[in-house]
């Protein structure tokens, strides 16, 4: 049980500036996820939390108390690194002992926790082995063991399964998600450049950009409400298109006419004045599907990928120019060097000028978002939301175009 | 004027000779199998085979002339008389078993194959961890490192003026004695008294030795996975024991190279104690005193050699591990 707030953090090395003005409120028993690209000072952050960096600007507080300057071992965090860590020189078991030897605990309280920390972790069998002899899934369960064994109020994870293969990653993922659900009041703060990590552990996901914070929301908050152009950008994959036009009728409903031809209407409400404004309509790539009506894409297929449950469509790969990228559902042949058009649900388009999301330009004052699920009911706003409310209203007949019923929706 | 010329044009030989030798043979092998023709293939396989013994030939030619006949050599002269004229079998090994400066030798050399790798290893060890993190770190490094560069004799000499004694009435000149007489003390004459002197002696092998061990396991700390230095300190370990339970264990194959490297060195210890008591005082040790026999006095070949085997008898098996322990570690 422990809540972490960060007030103003900031650190540099030098006069070179890494993170600055990072505030951020995590609960007791949040699992918290740090994405962002390599080098925008993720792992930096979890790190002056465990204490291993100085934190150069601002306050930690964990549980209320002021933590910069508390060595991190009296901090009541432990920290799984993505090298696993385990001392080469000790057993599995004197691997999870050491920290309550250090602490001074009778012989027999410390093989009670290691006995319990492998019997959770199965790694009972391995307890007297070397980490040598283990494989690498079996060596990161006993970092996480060594956590474990100390009981603490925070759990930082520095890209635990990185160094894992693809299967061993995904069980090893949903490992860490059952041991959260089997410790609910304690919080639990996880670096990954992973999305799928990011977005299937989180209860929230902080996008860290620039040296500061992006966004900070529930991961399909991220994925259907990005703030900018990154966010929309960074979360989902393949990436969000971003296709520029302008407005040329605004009201609840704003009509964008794009610079590659097409015209799109999107439930994102503009205001007088804004008539003519230059935008980037985003489209998200497994939200385009095709159409013999109006399209706001239409293009000549460059390169497909058929992967069975989708089918990945490359527009201007050969330009310049960044490639617009749709996913369909299912099995598509035949469409390479076709010519093909493509539209998408209102709701499910996004508006950014000068990179930032038309939904946000009156401040972040916007409802306390929920999913958008393929079932309409419930979904944000509704009709009487509408004006104040830039939301996505849903209704079920968005998803009924031309008498088929799109398979999926944008939130899944 | 003439001895310097005569050394550039030795240098000047052998560098050329080395060049002419690998270019000459070389043109030679291929001249004989040449890569090419309707036998390429063949002729290159057959050179192949002979070209590693150019290469190698004359290091093995140098090493048998200078390393293996000598150890025949002694061999057979441990088993020979004092001239070398007449088979004795294994008398001077039986007289050695009996002989007082033999089991003097056999007791320092003990000694010190028990003191110095053991102090100069842990002085090392000190010096790694504490010069690695402060700023003039790599200077107290290469000060501790200096010894090395000074040869054994040189080192013996500058010691024997720390431990220097002049007479009652005199100034001290000598650093210990100085030190001794500040502090009200009476000035002793150090390389005389049994059986510290042995330890005065020691003392200078491993002033000599710290930094040699310091060089390499300093390398060695660096290698430590940074991870695991944090996790121990995550987990609560104060700085002496993430030294103590997480870096030495870590560096334990390391140590052990070092630590019989030097115990070599030790093994065949001579020059420090040849300049600084020649022996005496109850400090001879088997190098010194196999010189003793060999050179001394009237010579006596036969139980020079002897001792010389029993010195390399002792070395070999730590030789043996050292390697073994180094190709582990390079692994």
């Amino acid at each position: 049980m422990a809540d972490l707030k960060l007030e103003g953090v900031a650190k540099s090395y030098g006069d070179v500036q890494v993170l600055s003005d990072i505030d951020l409120t995590i609960a007791s028993g949040e699992f918290i996820v740090f994405v962002g690209p390599s080098g925008c000072g993720k792992s930096t952050l979890l790190r002056m939390i465990a204490g291993l960096e100085r934190i150069s600007g601002g306050t930690l507080q964990i549980d209320g108390q002021r933590m910069n300057d508390i060595p991190p071992s009296q901090r009541g965090i432990a920290m799984v690194f993505q090298s696993y860590a385990l001392y080469p020189h000790m057993t599995v078991r004197d691997n999870m002992a050491f920290a309550l030897k250090i602490a001074g605990q009778s012989r027999d309280q410390i093989r009670e926790a290691t006995d319990r920390a492998g019997k959770m972790l199965q790694l009972t069998p391995y307890l007297d082995r070397l980490p040598k002899a283990l494989s690498g899934g079996q060596r990161q369960r006993v970092a996480i063991g060594r956590a474990i064994v100390r009981d603490p109020k925070v759990y930082l994870f520095d890209e635990p399964l990185s160094n894992l293969d693809a299967a061993l990653r995904v069980a090893t993922r949903i490992e860490i998600a059952q041991l959260k659900a089997s410790m609910p009041d304690r919080t639990m703060i996880y670096v990954t450049h992973d999305q799928t990590e990011a977005m299937t552990l989180a209860d929230r996901i902080v996008v860290l950009a620039g040296g500061g914070i992006a966004q900070v929301g529930a991961p399909l908050e991220l994925y259907e409400r990005p703030v900018n152009e990154f966010v929309a950008q960074f979360i989902g994959s393949p990436a969000m298109n971003l296709l520029p036009g302008k407005v040329t009728a605004v009201g609840d409903m704003t009509t964008v006419a794009l610079d590659g031809g097409g015209v799109a209407q999107v439930a994102i409400p503009t205001r007088e004045g804004d008539q003519g404004m230059a935008v980037n309509l985003g489209v998200r790539p497994e939200d385009m599907r095709e159409t013999d009506g109006d399209a706001i894409f239409e293009g000549q297929v460059d390169l497909t990928e058929a992967l069975g449950e989708v089918t990945l469509l490359y527009f201007g790969t050969n330009q310049d120019s960044v490639p617009v990228i749709a996913k369909l559902p299912g099995i598509h042949t035949g469409l390479n060097g076709k010519t093909v058009r493509l539209t998408a649900d209102p709701h499910a388009l996004h508006l950014f000028h000068d990179g930032q999301s038309l939904l946000y330009r009156d401040g972040a004052d916007l409802p306390p978002y929920r999913p958008r699920t393929t079932a309409a009911a419930g979904s944000v706003g509704g009709a009487d939301g509408a004006a104040s409310m830039p939301g996505r209203s849903d209704t079920g007949d968005d998803r009924i175009e031309g008498g088929t019923i799109k398979p999926e929706g944008p939130a899944r | 004027m003439e001895l310097f010329w005569l050394a550039i044009s030795t240098i000047a030989i052998g560098v050329f000779g080395c060049v002419a030798w690998f270019w000459g043979s070389n043109m030679v092998l291929d001249t004989i199998y040449p890569p090419k023709g309707p036998n390429a293939g063949d002729n290159i396989r057959k050179a192949n085979q002979i070209r590693p013994w150019l290469f190698l030939g004359p290091a093995i030619l140098f090493l048998t002339m200078y390393l293996v006949y000598p150890v025949i050599d002694s061999l057979w002269r441990s088993l020979h008389n004092s001239t070398g004229s007449r088979f004795v079998g294994v008398d001077n090994y039986t007289w050695l078993l009996g002989d007082g400066k033999f089991r003097e030798s056999m007791r320092n050399n003990m000694l010190w194959l028990l003191v110095v790798p053991a102090l100069s290893t842990l002085f090392g060890l000190i010096a790694a961890q504490l010069t690695d993190r402060i700023r003039w770190g790599n200077i107290g490094k290469s000060l501790i490192f200096m010894p090395m560069a000074i040869s054994f004799v040189g080192a013996g000499v500058i010691w024997k003026f720390i431990y220097e004694f002049r007479a009652e009435g005199e100034t001290q000149i000598g650093l210990l004695n100085w030190i001794v007489t500040r502090l009200g003390g009476d000035p002793q004459i150090w390389l005389t008294l049994i059986p510290w002197n042995n330890f005065f002696l020691m003392i200078v092998l491993v002033w000599i030795q710290t930094g040699f061990a310091m060089v390499i396991l300093s390398a060695a700390l660096r290698g430590i996975p940074e991870e695991t230095i944090e996790a121990a300190i995550l987990d609560g370990a104060s700085p002496l024991q993430v030294f103590m339970k997480i870096k030495v264990p870590q560096i334990m194959g390391t140590i052990a190279v070092v630590w019989t490297t030097i115990t070599i060195v030790v093994l065949k210890v001579f020059d420090i104690v040849f300049v600084m008591t020649n022996g005496q005082w109850g400090t001879q040790v088997l190098a010194n005193l196999m010189y003793d026999w060999m050179f001394r006095g009237s010579p006596d070949y036969g139980r020079g050699s002897a001792i010389a085997i029993v010195l390399m008898i002792l070395v070999t098996p730590i030789m043996v591990w050292n390697i073994r322990n180094a190709r582990k570690e390079v692994r």
